[in-house]
Parts: structure tokens; C-alpha cells; sequence
């Protein structure tokens, strides 16, 4: 190959041009991806990026306690720690630099408004304990956040302060133990799908529960026939819960969710929903409508808070009446005019309190923000175009990967298994790590845990359709690949990452959790 | 909408591949019951020119700390922030990237999460510490929970002089798990002998330092009396900058440490997001709840670095998980980080050094006004001053509206003690200024003698 000057790119194999060309560099570093060192071996306890003003001479009051020791901190100086940091990051895939089609995350586009915004002096400057008189507007938010949370899930009553997630799905399961508490009733097995989130299951036992699975149908939802029969074994009456995703793991809706609902409630127990996939319906379908009594909204989801490397999430769980005085504390009250936070139990029948503090208010600027700008058409426009994005994905992939239900139409994410691989050497796994070399990041894999070697492909609404084509014409190319025999490929990725593939088993099997001086 | 990239045209295409008329026809024939966007009764997108004039309208109407004299925190401490920790957490691949889940294309995270642990462990005087968790509150129950775990006892006692809102995480989270709490004696100033308390069924001992009430404590002793019955010692720390000038809670004995890590790094928030610091020994790394990261190597025989001991976690565990909890507080970790880094050791300590010296100048001249008295013999950067036969909330709100925020009144943590409404809790951090201090001096002395 010879390039405009007439010149050879590429040295011939073999010439003596090409005695360097492994890619192998002097200094670790290759050409914009720099090989960095861990801050400990570059900086020192001596150097500090940071300037402060002498401190007064007084009489210390630390009463004997104070330090003896070295901490063991390590300083950099301003544009040493920049540069660390900014190379750190160049080692990161994101949102903002390419596809993330991480099924079951909702890796939308988060925009910078919302960060803009969060950063007011009147939002991220003020103090949770300082007097509320001083914070109305602070409250204000918080109350315009309720409305809009509870209007688009059509329920009763919120508890904001949950901190994520599964904090949203503990504090769920607790407003639904307090009021079978109240109530004197016994309960204590929790039915959870085979299908559902970790995070359930775990949630569940931890308030003392006991976990029983209902198995999935053919279609990949769960049938009323299904819970009828979990709730009859080993005993009947006991059941205080099911904890439903909806849309479920696998990307579908729940069609028989309102009468899973009715036969739930017909036996005195409680309807949780796990709320992960709500953008796939935002705008569009109210879970109010369907029967459920809890659920939680991750607002890093649906609502574009930033993930930022894993968290911080936030999530708000909404309340049907049954469940709305077990809500836990600080919660808005309203009275004319006034708006208060009640930030203790008594006189209420709250379970009691989740956090210090008020919640995550970082993340309800981000989010009102996001939900202002969308406003109730833009919402339903989001939802139907991660809706679109998905099923396009299905229809364009679904010759050439299996879908484990049957060909049916998707929410917001499209699930596939690895039995088309079968026979190439090629696994989920493979082909993940072999999207990595092609730019993308990879979907979910091998999650839900009842599809063998499971693919959740979620695309979200922000992707446009040249990205999607692109991501799709990979996939068939890689698939095609993989039949054709090149298994070595699949099994070498990724080559053109940072670093290759990690040894996973060896690092859980002595872990060196921190630096030492001494390595 | 200016976040949606499609076009109708691009819609139209996609739906033909599909091969379904609309939108619309998907969800029905998934079997989604969608209702009318009417039906929501909710306002239509507004311009990024309008969203910002009503965000700016409600931001508007608070007090912000930076905006006048404020001597508020009790568990949350506003602090400077250099610039750069900022500029660099916006940085797109840590803003918009999530979990490491593929490692290969998230060593960034990854070796950042490392270099946290390492900077915890350290700052706390653990051998480990994890990957972070929501709060410090919450991170409070994870512990008391570890402890159970590992000691296979049910019962916790709690210092009098935890934050009482911690100390209310905990007994919820006991409550709903079928564990028992013993609660000591809230102390205002002093020293609780919570020995007495400690039985051969208790699994740990939950003491704060500096205290709610800013009193530091030698764990020395009762790190010895609680592991003498088989229970664990579980240190709390709600200002981290006091670890730059006191000893560490891990060198006086504590297993488990948990602290707030707000003060470095991250804004106060109204209450969050902010990160739970988790640091104790070894031996306990297989019930430590919560992400952590560990060293390896990869195919190439390069260092790296990998979310690792999932085998804890909820996604393999489910219900026999150590925890339930899915995420942490990634980019809330690396601002610490950051501003750690940026402040080092030499950093630290003088910063800590300031903290202390404001906060001793500042007691002095408030414990002169008649009717104060300050209750602290020893602290870092907050104390608690009596004013005789006054509602401190009443006083805060005087000051309030001279814009001066005082601290925290007793009466706004405990509102059900009578005990505990003269006492005000005043923090004193390197943001404070000589004017400042003129003015809470002047303002307490008015509102004393009104």
C-alpha cells in the first residue's frame, strides 16, 4: 500500500522496516492511549495540588487524640493530577463516545442541562439541616418531582429518599411488611420470578422473607396459572408478596399482570413492581393502572441521571393507597400555603427512616430537569422510539440469533441466546468481547440467568438509526464469522482495548483489594 | 424534541423492517394498554431557555451556604472544592460510562476504584476498604449487618451520641430484619460508659467520633471491652477531614469503619448524593458488603484491574447475597479521590489543621457571651454550646433571618427530648471567615439578650 507521497505504509513482512512494528512502544504508552501508573507511584506525601491559608496558632482541644502517625496519602500537584485523571478516563467507553446497548441499564444520553442545573448555588450549595424556612424552593422541587412522578404512574404517594434501586426495593418491601404488620397478618414468602433481577431475591430475604420461584411460560412471562399454583404450595395463605418486573428481564410486558394483581390482592397480599425497565412505558402505560402497589423508579434510568461508572442512583418508589401511610421518613406534607418535611416517625405510621438526610437531591434536580424538557409528549416519544429502536433491532437480527420466546414483539430491549452459536467455538462471551474491537460496548450477557448464554440488547432513544445499522451490520458480520470458523478471532478479543482479557478467577482467588509501599 | 435523533422519515423506515403500521401497533401487540397522552393531564417539552429560567426560580429562593455566614452540619460539612475535581468528574467517560462490567474498556473506573480503596483504607486504618456505599448512614446498617454475619449474634448497641438519624437507618433496618438494638444515653459533651450495655449476645458496639455533638473519643477502651465479649467495635465518622489531625478509628481498634466521605470532593446536596466509606480487616473481606476492586493481570500479562469477590454479591448470591445493594456512589468516589489527590497527605493535615484551629478561635469567643456555655472539652471542627433557658430553634431562626445560619438546634435531631432543645451544634470549617465569626458572635449575643 503506498500513500499520496508515494511512499509505503506498511512495511513488507518480513523487510527490515519491520523490525518494530509489534506495536510494541519504548514507553507503554500507544500513540493517544497512555499507559498510566497508579497515582501512589507517581505522586508523593510531600506534593499537595492544593493551596490553603495558614492555619491560626492556637492551643489544641483534640485531647491526646491527636495523629502520630503517617496516614499514607499520596499528593499530586494540580497539573499532575489533571493529566492522571484525564488519562484514567481516556480508558473508559461511554455514552457520550459510543453505542452502549447494555440491556436492563438504559444507557440514554444524558444531558448536560440537567448537570448544569444541579450545580446552582440554590441546589447543590445548601445544607439538609439547615432551617427549612431557608430552603423552600428546595422543597418546592422535591413536591413538583412528586407530582410528576405520581401522575405518570398514576399512583397515591411517593418516598423519595431511597438511593438507588434496590435501596427503592428495600423500602417497598418494608412499607409492604409494615402494613402486613399492621394488620397482624403472618406472611412471609415472597414470589419472585425465575427471570427477575438479583437484586429482588436478595431484597427480599434480607427483611426475613422467604423466596419462592415462579417459573416463566413458554412466551417468557409469567401466567396467573403460574403464581396461582406458587401460592398454593407448601401451604397457600402465606404469601405476603410477588415482586413482578415489568417489562420483565426478557424485554416483554406482562400480559397477565392485572390479573396476577387481582389474585394477589384477593389473598390479602401485596403487588411489588420492579420499576428497572419503566422507560420502555413512560408517558405511554400507567402501572397505577395495573394493579401494583409499590414500585421503584430508577431515575439513572428512565429519567437520565448520569451513571457515572456505577452510580449514584436514585430511587423514588411510589405508593398505591393501601400502602401510602407506611411511607417512610422525610416525606413532604402540605398544608395551604406551607410545605414541610416530616422528618420523624411519630404521630405517623411510617416503618421508620432509609437515610440521613433527604435522598438523593442531586439526582431530583437531574431528573425534574429532564422531565421538564420532555414534558408528557416528549416522554411518550422517548418510550416509542426505544420501543421502535428495540423491535428494529429484533427484526433486522432475528435470521441470524435466536430469540429464546419466539418471535414476538418487544418493549425497550430485545433478548437473544447463544444456541445459533452452537458448534462455532463462539460464545456470548466471545462475541461480546469481539464487539468491544469494533467500537461498541457490549450488551448484557448472561443475564436474565434463564436463557443460556442470554443477549439483552437495549438500545434506547437515543441512538440514531445510522448508529443502529452500523451496530446491526457488525453483528451479522461477526455472526457470519463465527460460522465461517474463525473461532481464534473471537477467542483473542479484544485486541485493540487498553487492556486484554482480565483474569477474573485469579483476582477473586487471592485478592489485592489496595496498594502497598512494599509491592 | 431535541434529544431524539429520529426523524419521521427514519421512524417510517424502521417500522416498515419491522413490518407494523405505528408506534402505537407495537405496544399493542405486546400487550401494553396504553392510555391517551391527554389522560396524563401533564405540560408539554419546554426549550432549554425556559427549563433553565424555572430551575433557576426555585434555586433562587434558597439560602445557599456559600451565600453568607454558615455554621451548619451534624453529618454533612461544606467544604472547598477545588476546581479541577469538578471539570475533571464531568469528563464524558466517567460522567456517561456505568458499572465496569466489561473490564477491558473500563480500566479507567476500575484502577480509580483502586486507587479509592487504597486512599480509604489508609485515611480509616483498615486494611481494606470497598468500592463505596449510598451514605454514610446507610453504610452504618451495612456494618451492623456485616457484624451479625460474622459474629452470629443479633444484637447491636448503639452509643447515646450516634447521629440520631443514623442511629433511626439502623434500628429500621434491625426492626425489619428481626434484630435487636440496645440504645445508650444520649450524653451532650461527654463521655458514655457504654461498657454495661455490652452482654455476650451483643454482636457490636456503634460509636461515633467526633460525635454528633463534635466530642472525640478514644476507642482504645472500649475496642477492648467489646472484643473481649466476642462483639465487633464499629466506628463511625461523619467529617473525614478530622482524620488529616486525630487518630485513626482502625489504629485504636476499631473491626469495621464507616464514615461519611462528603467532606471530601462532593457538594453538600440538600443530603445526597454523597458516599459511604467502608474500610475493616482482611479476614473479613468474604462478608464485606458492597463493589470492590481488585489487581490482576490480563491476557497479556499486564497489571489491570477487575470488580471482584462477586461471589458476595446479589447478581450470583440472589437471596443468599451478603447485601442486597446493586450499585455505589462511582462518581461521587472519584471526586474523593480526586480531591484526595490533589490535597495528599501535606494537604490533608494542613487542612484539617485550619479546620481545628477556626473551630477552637471560634468556641472561645462564642463561650464568652453570657448565657453559653460550650460542652466540649475536645473536638475537631464542631461543638455543642448550651444556651441557658433558650429554644435553639428559636435562635436559629432569629439568625436565619439576619442570614446568618447558625448550626443545628437540638430540637431539629431529637424533636421528642426536652433535654436537648437549648443546646445549638455549631461546625467551623475552612470556609468560614473572621467576618463570619463577627457576625454569629454579634447575631447570638442580640438574639440572647432579645
Amino acid at each position: 500500500m503506498l500513500n499520496r507521497q508515494g511512499r509505503k505504509t506498511r512495511p513488507e513482512a518480513g523487510s527490515e522496516d519491520n523490525n518494530n512494528m509489534t506495536g510494541e512502544t519504548h514507553s507503554g504508552h500507544k500513540g493517544l492511549q497512555m499507559d498510566e501508573p497508579l497515582l501512589f507511584e507517581i505522586g508523593s506525601p510531600a506534593k499537595t495540588g492544593v493551596d490553603l491559608p495558614d492555619a491560626p496558632t492556637v492551643d489544641d482541644k483534640l485531647g491526646g487524640l491527636a495523629r502520630d502517625e503517617e496516614i499514607g496519602l499520596y499528593g499530586l500537584s494540580e497539573p499532575e493530577a489533571v493529566r492522571h485523571f484525564v488519562r484514567l478516563s481516556q480508558k473508559n467507553y461511554a455514552i457520550d463516545s459510543g453505542f452502549y446497548p447494555l440491556g436492563s441499564c438504559t444507557m440514554k444520553h444524558n444531558p448536560r442541562l440537567n448537570e448544569k442545573m444541579a450545580r446552582l448555588a440554590g441546589f447543590g450549595d445548601i445544607h439538609p439541616l439547615q432551617p427549612l424556612s431557608s430552603v423552600p424552593g428546595a422543597l418546592k422541587l422535591m413536591e413538583e418531582l412528586s407530582d410528576w412522578l405520581l401522575k405518570l404512574t398514576g399512583m397515591a404517594s411517593i418516598a423519595l429518599s431511597p438511593k438507588a434501586g434496590a435501596h427503592g426495593e428495600l423500602c417497598g418491601m418494608m412499607a409492604i411488611k409494615a402494613a402486613l404488620d399492621a394488620a397482624g397478618s403472618p406472611r412471609d414468602v415472597v414470589l419472585v420470578p425465575e427471570s427477575a433481577h438479583g437484586t429482588n431475591p436478595a431484597t427480599a430475604a434480607l427483611l426475613g422473607f422467604k423466596v419462592r420461584s415462579v417459573p416463566a411460560d413458554k412466551d417468557g412471562t409469567v401466567r396467573v396459572d403460574a403464581v396461582r399454583a406458587a401460592m398454593k404450595a407448601e401451604g397457600g395463605g402465606d404469601v405476603a408478596a410477588i415482586m413482578l418486573t415489568n417489562p420483565n428481564t426478557c424485554g416483554l410486558f406482562e400480559r397477565e399482570i392485572k390479573e396476577i394483581a387481582d389474585l394477589i390482592h384477593g389473598s390479602g397480599g401485596y403487588f411489588y413492581c420492579d420499576g428497572a425497565n419503566f422507560n420502555a412505558i413512560v408517558g405511554r402505560v400507567r402501572p397505577g393502572d395495573l394493579g401494583i402497589d409499590a414500585m421503584h423508579l430508577n431515575l439513572h434510568k428512565t429519567f437520565s441521571t448520569p451513571h457515572g461508572g456505577g452510580g449514584p442512583g436514585s430511587g423514588p418508589v411510589v405508593l398505591s393507597d393501601r400502602l401510602a401511610a407506611f411511607a417512610p421518613v422525610p416525606f413532604l406534607r402540605r398544608d395551604g400555603d406551607t410545605l414541610t418535611l416530616v422528618e420523624e416517625t411519630d404521630g405517623t405510621q411510617s416503618f421508620g427512616r432509609l437515610t440521613a438526610f433527604h435522598g438523593q437531591m442531586g439526582m431530583y434536580v437531574r431528573a425534574l430537569t429532564y422531565i421538564l424538557s420532555h414534558g408528557i409528549d416528549g416522554l411518550n416519544a422517548a418510550s416509542g422510539d426505544a420501543v421502535l429502536n428495540a423491535n428494529y433491532i429484533r427484526a433486522k437480527l432475528k435470521d441470524v440469533l435466536n430469540q429464546p420466546f419466539g418471535d414476538q414483539a418487544s418493549m425497550h430491549e430485545v433478548l437473544f441466546d447463544e444456541s445459533s452459536l452452537s458448534g462455532t467455538g463462539v460464545t456470548t462471551l466471545d462475541l461480546a468481547k469481539a464487539l468491544i474491537d469494533e467500537g461498541f460496548h457490549p450488551m448484557t450477557i448472561y443475564f436474565p440467568l434463564v436463557v443460556k448464554g442470554a443477549m439483552l440488547i437495549e438500545p434506547t432513544e437515543s441512538e440514531s438509526i445510522e448508529t443502529i445499522d452500523q451496530f446491526i451490520d457488525v453483528m451479522r458480520s461477526l455472526i457470519s464469522e463465527a460460522h465461517e470458523g474463525q473461532e481464534d478471532k473471537f477467542h483473542a478479543a479484544p485486541i485493540h482495548t487498553p487492556r486484554r482479557r482480565l483474569d477474573e478467577t485469579g483476582a477473586a482467588r487471592k485478592p489485592i483489594l489496595r496498594w502497598n509501599a512494599e509491592n | 424534541m431535541r434529544y431524539l435523533p429520529h426523524t419521521k422519515q427514519s421512524r417510517e423506515a424502521m417500522l416498515e423492517a419491522i413490518g407494523v403500521s405505528s408506534i402505537d401497533q407495537i405496544f399493542k401487540d405486546a400487550g401494553a394498554p396504553q392510555i391517551a397522552l391527554d389522560d396524563f393531564a401533564l405540560p408539554k417539552h419546554l426549550s432549554e431557555m425556559e427549563v433553565e429560567r424555572h430551575m433557576a426560580a426555585l434555586a433562587a429562593q434558597n439560602r445557599a451556604a456559600g451565600a453568607g455566614p454558615f455554621f451548619v452540619g451534624c453529618g454533612a460539612y461544606k467544604h472547598h472544592v477545588p476546581a479541577s475535581v469538578d471539570h475533571l468528574i464531568q469528563r464524558s467517560e466517567f460522567l456517561t460510562s456505568y458499572t465496569p462490567y466489561q473490564p477491558e474498556i473500563s480500566q479507567g473506573t476500575l484502577q480509580y476504584l483502586f486507587e479509592f480503596q487504597t486512599q480509604v483504607a489508609a485515611l480509616l486504618g483498615g486494611e481494606i476498604a470497598n468500592a463505596s456505599l449510598y451514605d454514610g448512614s446507610t453504610g452504618c446498617g451495612e456494618a451492623v449487618l456485616m457484624a451479625h454475619r460474622l459474629t452470629r449474634r443479633k444484637k447491636a448497641v448503639l452509643a447515646g451520641n450516634l447521629h440520631p438519624q443514623y442511629g433511626a437507618v439502623v434500628k429500621t433496618l434491625s426492626d425489619m430484619s428481626g434484630f435487636e438494638v440496645v440504645d445508650g444515653t444520649v450524653t451532650p459533651g461527654g463521655v458514655e460508659d457504654l461498657s454495661t450495655l455490652i452482654d455476650d449476645e451483643t454482636s457490636c458496639v456503634v460509636v461515633q467520633t467526633p460525635d454528633i455533638f463534635g466530642t472525640l473519643h478514644d476507642l482504645t477502651k472500649i475496642a477492648e471491652t467489646a472484643q473481649a465479649k466476642g462483639a465487633l467495635l464499629i466506628a463511625v465518622v461523619t467529617e473525614v477531614v478530622s482524620l488529616g489531625a486525630v487518630k485513626s478509628p482502625g489504629s485504636m481498634g476499631a473491626d469495621i469503619i464507616v464514615a461519611e466521605g462528603q467532606s471530601i470532593g462532593n457538594g453538600l446536596n440538600f443530603g445526597g448524593p454523597y458516599l459511604g466509606l467502608l474500610a475493616t480487616r482482611h479476614k473479613f473481606v468474604r462478608q464485606m458488603p458492597g463493589r470492590v476492586c481488585g489487581e490482576t493481570v490480563d491476557a497479556d500479562g499486564e497489571r489491570g484491574y477487575v470488580l471482584t469477590l462477586s461471589t458476595r454479591e446479589q447478581h450470583i448470591r440472589r437471596e443468599k447475597a451478603t447485601s442486597n445493594i446493586c450499585t455505589n456512589s462511582g462518581l461521587c468516589c472519584l471526586a474523593f479521590t480526586i480531591h484526595m489527590t490533589l490535597l495528599g497527605e501535606k494537604g490533608l493535615t494542613k487542612l484539617s489543621r485550619l479546620n481545628h484551629a477556626k473551630a477552637v478561635q471560634l468556641s472561645q469567643q462564642l463561650a464568652e457571651i453570657e448565657g453559653v456555655t460550650l460542652l466540649n472539652d475536645q473536638f475537631f471542627n464542631e461543638f455543642t454550646l448550651k444556651l441557658e433557658g433558650r429554644d435553639a430553634a428559636e435562635v436559629t431562626a432569629q439568625l436565619a433571618a439576619k442570614d446568618i445560619l447558625a448550626g443545628v438546634p437540638g430540637g431539629r435531631l431529637w424533636p421528642e427530648r426536652d433535654d436537648v432543645k437549648d443546646l445549638l451544634i455549631v461546625a467551623v470549617t475552612e470556609t468560614v471567615t473572621d467576618a463570619d465569626f463577627d457576625a454569629l458572635v454579634a447575631g447570638l449575643k442580640e438574639a440572647l439578650n432579645a
